[in-house]
Order: structure tokens, then C-alpha cells, then sequence
């Protein structure tokens, strides 16, 4: 049977819906061989992601286990994370 | 592991034995493209190029059309120009010989007419074809292979199967000695920390910085910012929400093994192993790039589907869902939907790509060859004047 959800990496904080997934709709995740119960809170399309667990404000996206953004308000676990509440990392200038 | 190659006289190894047609200029391409009709199993292809080039433009496409040229693809060529051009045979036949190439020339001014040097540039086309017909497959190991890796009109999927899968291969060919190289410098931005941390050395995490920096700079000197432009719409849409989550799903396809070097466009990578190349995303001008830098085999991956080849290449195409692989059955050669469907895995999909890779190299032919996809474009980096 094929996955409802994708999650790449074990650090990984949000998973990728593999289909439409219904507000109310209870999933077990895999990542990195444990299991996460998730209740999706909102409808989450195709392709869209949604957080594995609770996020403050300003804590990292963390998608290929590695830092694709920063969340702009909390985000709780089962939401769906995108643009109107997660922005670009700074560009890693720091890290030179 | 080992493959059948033509091991050519400069000691390259190619996994095609194609005659190049060759205009050095495009005053010259009606008459090149005349003379491949007339020698059936020549290579034409045609550009807009060869003359008007401002600075360093000059240098930089004599580096291209020589690249490509003497890619090991290339049993022999023959150059066709004008004569007043900029880019002449004279010049492009001896960066060529230089390389190691065997070159044939043709300078139409010096000619009576169109039908004389279609006739003359017949005769030496049909030599080269006799010339490079003498070549045989022998057994060469994969280190000798460089493998082009490329996405192109990608959807969600690209950066969580067909790309990694790819990345997969990479890994495997550079483990046997081999080289990998992908390039698409604007969809490096945002992840370019990831990449620097692994450059092999200083001055690859400072050529990393360098060619994304400068990238960026060229579109802000037009008054753009692509970190505000990028994730377009369409990409929201779809699901993509930061530029870092684009870019990081696109440079999976180049896999995970340390970064060994940064060239240039067109450039010939002096290290084996992996290697990214500075140039446009554009697809067609980004699958030329890496071919004139010596890739003999390219894959590519496309979630939305595009039929694109390469003249003197083979092209590899990866669907990143089952969806395309079954309404573009034609022009896809392998699935990585199937990871999603359960039916394989990242390693498993991977793998038998990287096997895929060794059969097209050694002779099968590849659905954009079968078909005929022959793309061709060169980065150009100035005005034309």
C-alpha cells in the first residue's frame, strides 16, 4: 500500500502529503523507524506539508533533514506548514 | 565494474560514436546542416553564435563549442564557417586538435558558392564517417564515466523520489571512481551552507559562495531579487514554501558524496568525483554545459514531463510519479514513482538506474534517442553586439 505521507529524514519536523488529506484525518508516520500519531487539524493538499510536532515561533523548518525555514507564528502539531506561517531561513550567510 | 566503451586516441572514453557537423558561426549553419543531409549519420546542430561576442564572451564560448566538440561522444568533426567570423575554423580546428580531436574544416568564403561547399564539405564528412566507423567498442572501467545530472519541469515529487534516486546513482559511480556533475546555480540559493559543508576543501566551499553570490548579483544588477521571486506561484501552489526547500530538493540529484570542485560553463573538471558546474537552471542550456565539460551520459529527472535530448548524448529521463511514466510511456525510460507505489525503494530505484546508466553507455539506446530529441543551446553571458 502506498504512503499517505513522506518523511526524508529522521530530523525532519514536517511530513510531505502524498494525497489529499482531510482535516480530522488520523495518520501513524514513520520517521526514522518510530512511529507518530498525527491528527491532521486542517485539510492538507497534495504535495503540502504539515508539522510532526509542536513548533514555537522562530524555531526551524527542518524538511531533507535540513533547514528550509523558520516558523513565523506557532505552529502546532497536525497543522499545515507553509507560506503563511513559515518564511525563508536567512540565506546562510552566517554560516561562512 | 565495466562497460563498452570507444577509448579514444587522447585516451577518453566515449559511449557514443557520432560524426559532428559543426557551424562555428550561424552564417554558416545552412550550409553545415546542407552538407550533414546529405551524409546520413552525421550529427548537425545549429546556434546562434560564433561572432559579436563582447569580452569575455569570446573565451568563453571557444571554451563551449571546444568542450562539446571533443566530448569523448565524438569520433570526429567537421567544421563548417564562414571566414570573417569571429569564432573561425581556423581557430576552433586548432583548440580542437589540441584536445585531441579529429577535425575536418570548411571556411565558405574561400569557396565558389553554396553548392561547391556542400559538395566539398560532403566529401569530408563522409571521410570522418569512414575515419570513425574503424572505432570498436572494448571493455573500459565506469571511472571512466562522468554522469550529467539534471531536473527539469519538476513538480513536488522531483525532490522526494527521481531526484534522490538519481543522487542514489551518483553516489554509486563516484564510489567506483567515476564523476558526477549537475549544475543550475540559481536553484543552489538556499542551499548553499548545505553545500559548502560538503566542499572537499576551502577553496571549493569559496567557489560554492562565489558562483551563488555572483548569480544572484547578475539578477539584482537587473533589478530582481529571486529570493523574493522564487518560490514562484506555481510552486506555492504545488507546495513549496521557501526557496530553501526548492533548492534542497534539487540538489539531491547530485547525491551526497563530497564536492569535489566548481567549474566553470563548459569547463573540463580537472578532479574526479563530484563536481558542480556554474550555469543557468535552463534545461537545454544547462544538459549542452555539462556535455561540453565531458559528461557522456546524462540523466534526467521531470515530474510534469519534457522530452528533451542532446545531440551527441545520451539522455536518461527519471518520471517522478507514475502518473507521467504512464501517459509519457515514450519518453520516459525509468520510474521513480514506483517508490511511492511501493514497488521500490530510494536504493533499490537508484541501483538500477545506476545499471540503466552502464547498459545506455555501453550501447542501448535511451527513448530521446530513439526519438530524436537533439536539443541544443549554449549560456550566452553578454550582449551580443
Amino acid at each position: 500500500m502506498s504512503e499517505v505521507v513522506i518523511v526524508v529524514d529522521e530530523r525532519d519536523n514536517v511530513a510531505t502529503a502524498l494525497r489529499a488529506i482531510e482535516a480530522g484525518e488520523s495518520l501513524r508516520i514513520g520517521v526514522g523507524g518510530a512511529n507518530v500519531d498525527i491528527t491532521a487539524l486542517e485539510p492538507v493538499a497534495f504535495g503540502h506539508k504539515l508539522a510532526l510536532s509542536d513548533l514555537e515561533k522562530g524555531s526551524y523548518i527542518v524538511k531533507y533533514g535540513e533547514v528550509m525555514g523558520v516558523a513565523t507564528k506557532r505552529i502546532a502539531k497536525g497543522e499545515h506548514a507553509h507560506v503563511h506561517n513559515v518564511e525563508g531561513p536567512e540565506p546562510g550567510r552566517a554560516e561562512r | 565494474m565495466k562497460f563498452l566503451g570507444y577509448r579514444r586516441s587522447n585516451g577518453r572514453v566515449g559511449v557514443r560514436n557520432h560524426v559532428l557537423v559543426f557551424p562555428t558561426v550561424i552564417c554558416a549553419a545552412s550550409v553545415a546542416q546542407k552538407i550533414a543531409d546529405a551524409v546520413p549519420g552525421t550529427v548537425f546542430v545549429t546556434h546562434q553564435h560564433g561572432c559579436g561576442h563582447l569580452g569575455e564572451e569570446k573565451e568563453h564560448m571557444i571554451r563551449v563549442m571546444t568542450g562539446f566538440c571533443s566530448n569523448p561522444n565524438v569520433g570526429g568533426v567537421l567544421l563548417v564557417g564562414l571566414g570573417c567570423e569571429m569564432l573561425t575554423v581556423e581557430l576552433l580546428g586548432d583548440e580542437l586538435r589540441a584536445a585531441g580531436q579529429r577535425v575536418e574544416t570548411l571556411a565558405t568564403q574561400a569557396i565558389q558558392g553554396t553548392a561547391e561547399a556542400v559538395a566539398r564539405g560532403k566529401e569530408l564528412a563522409q571521410r570522418l564517417l569512414k575515419e570513425s566507423g574503424a572505432a570498436e567498442r572494448e571493455q573500459v572501467d565506469v571511472s571512466e564515466l562522468m554522469l550529467g545530472a539534471k531536473c527539469g519541469a519538476s513538480d513536488t515529487l522531483s525532490g522526494l523520489t527521481a531526484n534522490p534516486a538519481t543522487g542514489v546513482a551518483c553516489d554509486l559511480l563516484v564510489a567506483e571512481g567515476g564523476s558526477a556533475i549537475f549544475t543550475e546555480t540559481p536553484e543552489l540559493l538556499g542551499a548553499e551552507q548545505v553545500l559548502a559543508r560538503r566542499a572537499a576543501n576551502e577553496n571549493v566551499r569559496d567557489r560554492i559562495w562565489e558562483i551563488t553570490s555572483r548569480t544572484e548579483n547578475r539578477i539584482k544588477a537587473l533589478g530582481l531579487n529571486i529570493r523574493e521571486a522564487e518560490p514562484g506561484p506555481g510552486n506555492i501552489e504545488a507546495g513549496l514554501t521557501t526557496l530553501a526547500e526548492k533548492s534542497l530538493g534539487a540538489v539531491r540529484k547530485g547525491g551526497t558524496t563530497p564536492i569535489v570542485e566548481v567549474v566553470e560553463y563548459g569547463q573540463k573538471p580537472s578532479k574526479k568525483g563530484l563536481v558542480i558546474m556554474d550555469g543557468p537552471a535552463h534545461d537545454v542550456v544547462s544538459v549542452t554545459g555539462m556535455i561540453a565539460a565531458g559528461a557522456q551520459v546524462v540523466v534526467f529527472t521531470t515530474g510534469v514531463g519534457t522530452a528533451v535530448g542532446a545531440p551527441i548524448a545520451p539522455v536518461i529521463k527519471v518520471s517522478s510519479n507514475s502518473g507521467l511514466y504512464r501517459r509519457w510511456a515514450d519518453s520516459i525510460d525509468l520510474n521513480a514513482g514506483a517508490i511511492l507505489d511501493g514497488e521500490e525503494t530510494l536504493q533499490s530505484l537508484g541501483e538500477r538506474l545506476f545499471q540503466e546508466i552502464i547498459e545506455v553507455a555501453s550501447g542501448k539506446l535511451t527513448q530521446a534517442e530513439i526519438l530524436g530529441h537533439r536539443e541544443f543551446a549554449i549560456h550566452t553571458i553578454n550582449p551580443t553586439v
